[in-house]
């Protein structure tokens, strides 16, 4: 490695919320045409991190210094002049305009949009990241949106690209194609900084690494000399146990879901077609796959949130496709959805009411209409103690606990029924490494008491780890499930539906 | 720099101190533009809030005033603060009301001239029957055709007064009133008259009605499923669906409701201190319910408190014009001053301001 | 009844000037919703404006001064309804009730002293030999020229949206301030400019009636047409052309029913008088009938409240 003057250094840079030091004292060093890798948990302070480099926030104290000369933006414009592009995980796309008046957005001076359009054409051509200027965002799969920013990045010839968890909504293939993009920019001179929780792609890309934790840089080393699970304690602090299964037999079939189609429910929504699958007791079914390609709508489909039709769901025999929600959590078919805040919790609602939210029926806590919220508080305060959620009390509002706590909270609320189904979408969505932990290990006990558990994510590792069988969701269809146990990533890239219209030509090999 | 900060939870102090703010602001801002009308700043809150209650020359007439005008306040704004909790925005209570008061006196007049108990009750049943029929059109279109709510129940309102004006002027006019516009007087027809219930209070049916639906509200809200989902709708309709909410139903349910409350507030109104159907008889309670709503945190006994200091506004307002020639509007924009400054302040229930320390460089 | 004394030359031109106030309140309406705002104080805003315009033509001399004044008005009730939405975050529908009230009361106290006087007259652009062209010249040609001014300001704003980067980023606001937050734009200080224009246009449109349709004072006299403006923003799906499209539509079902009314058509007059809010109604669940199964064409963040929590 040549020691020249670092592109980028930090030194010193710290940021506190009220309640929360997100950044203590962070200093790294960052090289033109190398791959660095920012590793922590989530809630470990990259988000902040990076939006510091990026003008988004303004550090409390410390300094940055670009190319040895002081750099301190003050908003993303001054960063985007200085050379500094961002990736973002999220939020920064405009779903009702098309892709060059999106590009154009990100740009600080555009060409006209004729000379803009030819521009991104010669240069998705160039990185091998096809993309039509005149598409509309909204209509975009997950990695054609993803190209977008980098190639509005890219447009502005970057001398350092921030990549904020870019694969997290890829397939295999993608995250390949992503892979070779990326080695080709930085042999070309670009500095990238690359964030993940995912220690092997990090160990596949990154020259460097910094491992944040609660904050604070506890080491810096090279990927590629640690191993997954010595990166790992690094970045948790401490030693995780893998879930814990016992061999459980299964049982017959309880859910059966038959040739279920389903409009797409709004403008951007992905309609569901002809899906049919299985459940038995005592399973745990995992439906894998990119972001946007179903899943939502096959959870309310199932939750009964978006009725079908009569005998398209049937439970334990009985069609249950026409029901709602209440009517299924009376048979004994619970879920919980993705999004914890605004869909399976109210926010501003305290815990007891949110209590309330699903578990009426089956833990009696009405009677003829009217509540009873002292048996309400009783169950939320059981949820807290059995699931170890940590909140002063259940009077407390949903908003208030931290993403982990409160996921733990509603997984809990739902196990506590004791179902004969649960249906989960992204159990440990944004979730620190021992909630995720407790909250796979719960799911799994579930199954083991006989109950049938369909885990929908797009966290494979999280699929492997506590499936039986696997299934595929990709633009609305589900591929036939199969025995999770052997499966290889190239063979579930493939159930994921590839590289999406990505050239063949690129991918098979 | 001053910033905003999200609080972990509502704040419960500044939920219930917030009314209160605004209502100092407001009498300070007040107090700003009558001095600039060239009134006594100090004379026209005095006027306006205490003579009415405690000065011995008006407090004998303006005390039963206080539940004349707080009644039909309290009644509609209790409807409306159910569907403003689940997002359901019906701000043409002024039309349903409007409606009550002709389906119900229509009614009454049709009996006229008999006399029976059975009367007034099928007046005030028709009259939340026309303002429930009224209040569901807008709830019709908004769940069969996704048409705005807010823009229907308005527009409603301008095609309700032209109808007041054709029932004045036709169907319902008084054939012995000599060509006048307006109906027979309904207080002068003991059956259909919505009579002072104790002497000197002002405590008509009206009253006891709003005070009825604000114990209702009040259990709906808190004890009831019903209500609990009417609160979850509005605050997050994908965890109210999640909960098995049905959408439409709860927007009807809600209309239903305020319509039907502004329609019998419209019918006692009419029966009652108004006494007969004329062109001009609706004063805009409608609207000042919107206001009441919201000041009483659309929480029923905070509006049963709100519809009673609006009825003070009204009924000082009437004393300031009379005693210190203050325009009869000022009023109008005193009580939606009150209403800009509830919104502003109530930013401190959720939020805090923070003083931020300075950005480096 | 006597329709042959509807002369339907003179009902197409007095159409384009009741559509006149519709289509000021209108297009500024349009671009603050485009921002993702939504402004219910149209209403409150144009009678400031009527009162505004009013009174300061009257005592200036200068309808000129009116107009300038009332957009002055109505834009500072607009920034009052900004303050209270972008910076104390308060509900968008609540404020816009509370700007409405609050503009009929402050107008009404102001316009005591105004009843019953007559504004100086709005002088008429001379077009020369074009207003003696038959038919066509009266209709077109023969206006005062804030019918032009009007006209203009469409054909301003649609440019404005479609071809300039002005135009991109505050529809880009209004689709996502989260993320245009994240690529460095200020959303609240464009907010506030598209509300403040909102506001001004619709002062000018409430002193158009005030001065020019009317023209004198008398309380509430906008009846209900920044109501009806904001249900032709609904009707021309946030698209400034069909603004126009909607605004005529109004205009021409209010001068034929007044038309109608005068020639004795055996109908009540109340129902003739009821017809231009039913028919806005009426279009309005038609548009929104269709509107539901396209691509949701109003922007998406309309209503919703940014916070930058970062």
């Amino acid at each position: 490695m040549n020691e020249t003057a670092p592109l980028l250094r930090i030194e010193g840079l710290t940021k506190a919320y009220p309640g929360v030091v997100a950044n203590s004292d962070v200093g790294f060093d960052l090289h033109a045409g190398k791959v660095h890798a920012l590793l922590g948990e989530n809630g470990a302070g990259k988000s902040t991190l990076v939006k510091m480099i990026y003008g988004l926030v303004r550090p409390d104290s410390g300094t940055m210094s670009l190319r040895g000369t002081p750099y301190a933006p003050v908003n993303p414009n001054a960063a985007r002049a200085a050379g500094v592009a961002m990736v973002f995980q999220h939020f920064s796309l405009f779903d009702a305009l098309d892709v060059a008046e999106n590009i154009s957005l990100g740009m600080d001076n555009p060409p006209p949009r004729r000379t803009l359009s030819a521009r991104i054409r010669e240069v998705s051509e160039a990185y091998g990241l096809p993309l039509d200027p005149t598409r509309r965002v909204g209509e975009l799969s997950a990695g054609e949106r993803q190209r977008i920013e980098i190639i509005r990045c890219l447009l502005q010839d970057p001398k350092l690209l921030i990549m904020d968890e870019p694969t997290s909504v890829l397939t295999p293939q993608e995250v390949d194609i992503l892979f070779r993009t990326l080695r080709q920019l930085s042999a070309e001179g670009t500095a990238i900084l690359y964030i993940s929780h995912k220690l092997e792609e990090i160990r596949a890309l990154c020259d460097g690494a910094t491992v944040l934790r609660l904050g604070k840089v506890v080491a810096n080393c090279t990927p590629a000399e640690k191993s997954a699970s010595e990166l790992a304690e690094l970045m948790v602090g401490q030693t995780l146990h893998a879930p814990s299964r016992e061999g459980t037999e299964v049982g017959d079939t309880v859910l059966t879901v038959k040739g279920l189609s389903m409009a797409a429910p709004h403008a951007f929504g992905t309609s569901l077609k002809d899906i049919t699958l299985d459940l038995r007791a005592g399973e745990v079914l995992g439906i894998g796959g990119v972001a946007g390609n179903g899943q939502d709508e096959l959870l309310a489909a199932l939750s009964g949130e978006a009725p079908t039709a009569r005998d398209a769901v049937t439970l334990n025999g009985a069609p249950i496709g026409h029901l709602g929600p209440n009517a299924r959590r009376a048979l004994g078919l619970l879920s919980a959805p993705e999004e914890r805040l605004g869909h399976a919790a109210a926010p501003d609602m305290s815990l007891t009411e949110n209590a309330m939210l699903t578990a009426s029926q089956r833990k009696h806590l009405a009677h003829r209409g009217f509540l009873n919220w002292a048996a309400a508080r009783r169950f939320a305060q059981t949820v807290i103690e059995r699931f170890d959620v940590r909140t002063p009390g259940p009077g407390h509002a949903a908003r208030s606990l931290s993403g982990g706590n409160l996921q733990k909270f509603v997984i809990g609320r739902e196990i506590l029924q004791d179902p004969g189904v649960l249906v989960v979408n992204q159990p440990t969505w944004g979730v620190d490494a021992s909630a995720a932990a407790a909250i796979r290990q719960a799911l799994l006990d579930l199954a083991a008491k006989g109950a049938a558990v369909i885990v929908i994510s797009q966290d494979l590792d999280e699929l492997m780890e506590v499936s039986d069988r696997f299934c595929a969701m990709n633009e609305g269809r589900l591929s036939p499930a199969r025995p999770a146990e052997g499966l290889s990533v190239e063979e579930i890239g493939l159930m994921l539906g590839g590289a999406h219209d990505m050239e063949v030509a690129h991918v098979a090999h | 720099m001053i910033r905003l900060e999200k609080r972990p939870e509502p704040s419960r102090f500044w939920t219930a101190a917030t009314p209160i703010l605004a209502v100092v602001l407001t009498m300070i801002a007040g107090g700003i533009m009558f001095a600039l009308l060239g009134k006594d700043p100090v004379a026209a809150i005095r006027t306006i809030f205490w003579d009415p209650l405690f000065d011995p020359q008006f407090a004998a007439y303006s005390r039963p005033q206080l539940l004349v005008k707080a009644g039909p306040l309290i009644l509609i704004a209790t409807g409306l603060a159910l569907g403003f909790r689940a997002g359901v925005w019906n701000i043409g209570a002024e039309g349903q009301y409007i409606i009550g008061a002709i389906c119900g006196a229509a009614v009454g007049l049709a009996f006229y001239p008999m006399e029976s108990w059975i009367i007034f009750p099928l007046m005030v049943l028709a009259g939340a029957l026309g303002g429930w029929a009224w209040a569901m059109i807008p709830g019709v279109l908004r769940t069969r055709f996704n048409t705005n709510e807010i823009l229907v129940s308005l527009l409603l309102v301008y095609v309700a007064e032209q109808l007041l004006a054709s029932m004045a002027l036709g169907a319902l006019r008084n054939p012995e009133g000599g060509g006048f516009p307006g109906s027979r007087n309904l207080q002068q027809y003991p059956s259909a008259a919505n009579l002072e219930l104790i002497p000197g209070t002002g405590m008509h049916w009206g009253v006891v009605a709003a005070f009825i639906a604000v114990i209702f509200a009040y259990v709906l809200l808190n004890r009831h499923m019903t209500g609990f989902h009417i609160r979850l709708a509005g605050q997050s309709p994908r965890a109210a669906r999640f909960a098995g909410v049905n959408p439409t139903r709860l927007i009807l349910l809600c209309l239903g409701i305020s319509g039907a409350l502004a329609g019998a507030a419209g019918l006692f109104e009419v029966s009652g201190p108004a006494g007969q159907i004329s062109i001009d008889f609706n004063v805009g309670y409608g609207f000042t319910a919107i206001i009441v709503a919201f000041l009483g945190r659309l929480h029923p006994v905070g509006i049963l408190l709100a519809g009673l200091l609006m009825a003070l506004t009204y009924i000082g307002g009437e004393l300031a014009q009379f005693m210190l020639g203050l325009p009869s509007a000022s009023i109008q924009a005193f009580q939606g001053m009150l209403l800009f400054f509830l919104l502003a302040v109530d930013v401190l229930t959720n939020y805090r301001f923070r003083i931020g320390k300075g950005a480096i460089t | 009844m006597n329709l042959g004394a509807i002369d339907p030359v003179l009902l197409i031109a007095s159409l384009m000037v009741a559509a006149t106030p519709i289509i000021l309140a209108a297009i500024g309406e349009l671009v603050v919703e485009k921002s993702g705002v939504l402004n219910l104080g149209v209403e409150g805003m144009m009678i400031t404006g009527a009162i505004c315009g009013f009174a300061v033509a009257v005592e200036s001399g200068s309808p000129v001064l009116g107009f300038a004044l009332a957009a002055l008005g109505g834009a500072a009730m607009a920034l009052i309804f900004g303050l209270l939405t972008q910076y104390l975050l308060s509900n968008q529908v609540a404020t816009g009730l509370a700007l409405t009230l609050f503009g009929l009361g402050v107008s009404a106290m102001v316009g005591q002293a105004y009843r019953g006087i007559k504004p100086p007259a709005t002088t008429r652009i001379d077009m020369g030999p074009l207003s003696d062209i038959p038919v066509l010249g009266r209709i077109l040609f023969n206006h005062d020229w804030m019918v032009y001014f009007a006209l203009a300001l469409v054909a301003c704003v649609w440019a404005f949206l479609k071809f300039t980067r002005g135009g991109l980023i505050l529809r880009a606001v209004g689709e996502s301030h989260d993320a245009a937050h994240a690529l460095g734009y200020r959303v609240v200080p464009i907010r506030l400019l598209a509300i403040a224009f909102g506001g001004a246009c619709a002062g000018l449109g409430g002193a158009y009636i005030s001065l020019i349709r009317v023209p004198q004072w008398t309380d509430g006299m906008t009846a209900g047409a920044g109501w009806i403006a904001l249900a032709i923003v609904v009707f021309a799906s946030w698209r400034a052309g069909r603004v126009l499209l909607g605004a005529y539509l109004f205009g021409g079902i209010t001068v034929l029913q007044l038309n109608l009314q005068a020639a004795g058509l055996p109908v009540p007059v109340e129902v003739l008088s009821m017809s231009p809010y039913l028919i806005t109604i009426a279009v309005l669940v038609v548009m929104s009938a269709r509107q539901r199964g396209a691509a949701g064409s109003a922007p998406a963040m309309l209503g919703r409240i940014f916070h930058a929590s970062s």
